[in-house]
């Protein structure tokens, strides 16, 4: 009934205000959808470790257009869920390519949108400098107490960060030392507050203007695991959008692509070869 | 078999937790208690907001300043540290604390308020038949506050079962240790395994109905045998 109703409004969002529906709940969901899918506004659904260079994007795009972005940020499976159950959001950017590749089996999505926005890079990473040395003998010696993770069930980046133990071999004697974020913010969390002394996270959360920003920190050889390709996908309240259609140039042209390399993603282009 | 082997674990770890927790909260709780019932103390407005606190805020809030508290920076960790043991973040009694605070509304509330409405009268009685404070306690003042003190059981271990915000963010998933069963529900139900969840889940809501009814039915009986005792003693 909710979903239907959705629908609807995102077909005509004009006539919003003439259709009545007797229970006030519903009423103000309209509402809020309603103001949602206005022409020059839109409502995106990011993956926790892509929303910094999101935000620098659509400042950019709010900049260049004078359209509004409106970011909704967590991790991709709670997303997923909410999709599946008639979330308003126009866009999906995810941490994988699973998730919009389902959800365009499942016909929620707008045919022939879906894209790689971003290749995610691994890092062994410590709040204390000079702890990480520039091969990664830090995570080998295994004299740490504790290295923190992200769920490999849940988050690419754990999964990422299992493949690389398992690869150098050091799977069985990192497990009794491994401390797991429910996603990689909260992994990045543990680190960052001195509690695990090691972690495996995401590039895109140490890396500033290009560089380390602080800590020290080893960026982990793509050999070690299979390349974390993230994906984007327009959602079915995104189809009537000019302004979304707009922002779906606007983040795979150069400049969106620079933003996105100076958080420590490798390029889409040179992610297409990788797959 | 839709129970797993790790859910089993974080059952157990969950009772062991929830066991843990109580026993100490009523250990603290019970003279803090009586403490705040009785003192007309200037400190017991600001003590009592302090151990209201818990309840009124977001978990997220707890779990983050513990996080910030117990690692080595933190004032706690600096402590534990220096007695040898480690930091307390992703241990098992890193847990007990992050409950104890978390829970110690739960507990305090409902004994202080079994002491309270004992007023003065039992304990001025039992004086004059000379009876020690140590004695008065014991055997006067507990008692009467039993009703209270189960209560407060109950709630306390309930209140640590179902705790999820503080664990999550303190807790590190780590099997046996800290991987409790509300986690394990929210990472079944993350990774879209929805049939474990709703086992799990649905185990969750039996226990937690069946503690609370069980409650209920024990106070209506005490209240019904006192309005008994009472009508005996003043209708005529």
């Amino acid at each position: 009934m909710l979903k239907a109703c959705l629908i609807q409004l995102v077909n005509a969002p004009r006539r919003a205000s003439v259709i009545r529906i007797p229970c006030k709940f519903l009423a103000l969901w309209c509402v809020v959808a309603a103001s949602i899918v206005r022409a020059d506004e839109i409502t995106i659904a990011v993956a926790a470790n892509f929303a910094t260079p999101m935000e620098a994007i659509c400042q950019r795009f709010e900049q260049d257009t004078g359209h509004k972005v409106h970011l909704a940020v967590g991790s991709s499976g709670k997303f997923f869920a909410q999709i599946e159950h008639g979330a308003p959001f126009q866009a999906f950017f995810s941490a994988d390519q699973a998730k919009p590749a389902q959800l365009e089996r499942n016909g929620l999505t707008v045919p022939n949108s879906r894209f790689t926005y971003a290749r995610g890079r691994l890092v062994l990473w410590s709040a204390a400098p000079e702890a990480v040395d520039a091969t990664g003998n830090a995570l080998k010696r295994g004299t740490y107490h504790k290295l923190a993770i992200a769920n490999p069930k849940l988050a690419p980046y754990g999964a990422a960060a299992v493949e690389t133990l398992k690869n150098l071999g050091l799977e069985s004697s990192a497990r009794k030392h491994l401390v797991q974020g429910e996603n990689i913010a909260q992994t990045f969390q543990f680190v960052a507050s001195g509690n695990a002394e090691l972690g495996l996270v995401a590039l895109s959360q140490v890396m500033r203007n290009g560089e380390i920003g602080s800590g020290s920190a080893w960026l982990v050889p793509e050999t070690l695991y299979s390349p974390i390709l993230q994906d984007a996908v327009i959602l079915v309240p995104g189809r009537n959008s000019a302004a979304l259609a707009s922002f779906w140039e606007f983040v795979q042209s150069k400049p969106a692509q620079r933003i996105i390399e100076s958080y420590g993603y490798a390029s889409p282009h040179s992610a297409a070869q990788a797959r | 078999m839709l129970i797993s082997e790790s859910d089993l674990s974080a059952i157990w770890l969950t009772l062991r937790l929830a066991t843990t927790v109580t026993l100490l909260l009523l250990l603290i709780g019970t003279p803090l208690a009586l403490w705040l019932a009785n003192t007309r103390s200037r400190l017991k407005g600001p003590l009592s907001a302090l151990i209201t606190l818990p309840l009124v805020l977001p978990p997220t809030v707890l779990g983050f300043y513990l996080l910030l508290f117990m690692g080595p920076n933190g004032p706690l960790g600096q402590l534990t540290t220096s007695l040898g043991l480690g930091t307390l973040a992703f241990t098992f009694w890193g847990l007990v604390i992050a409950s104890l605070l978390y829970s110690l509304p739960f507990v305090v509330q409902p004994i202080q308020n079994a002491f309270a409405a004992q007023g003065t009268h039992p304990a001025e009685v039992a004086a004059t038949l000379r009876a020690s404070p140590w004695n008065t306690f014991w055997h006067v003042r507990l008692p009467l506050a039993k009703p209270g003190i189960v209560t407060a059981t109950v709630l306390g271990f309930a209140h640590t079962v179902g705790e999820f915000g503080v664990v999550l963010m303190i807790g590190g998933n780590i099997p046996g240790e800290t991987r409790v069963v509300s986690v394990q529900i929210y990472d079944h139900v993350e990774a879209l395994e929805y049939a474990q969840a709703h086992w799990l889940s649905a185990a969750m809501v039996i226990f937690s109905f069946s503690v609370l009814l069980a409650l209920y039915l024990v106070q209506q009986r005490r209240q019904t045998s006192a309005q008994a005792v009472v009508g005996l003693r003043y209708e005529p």
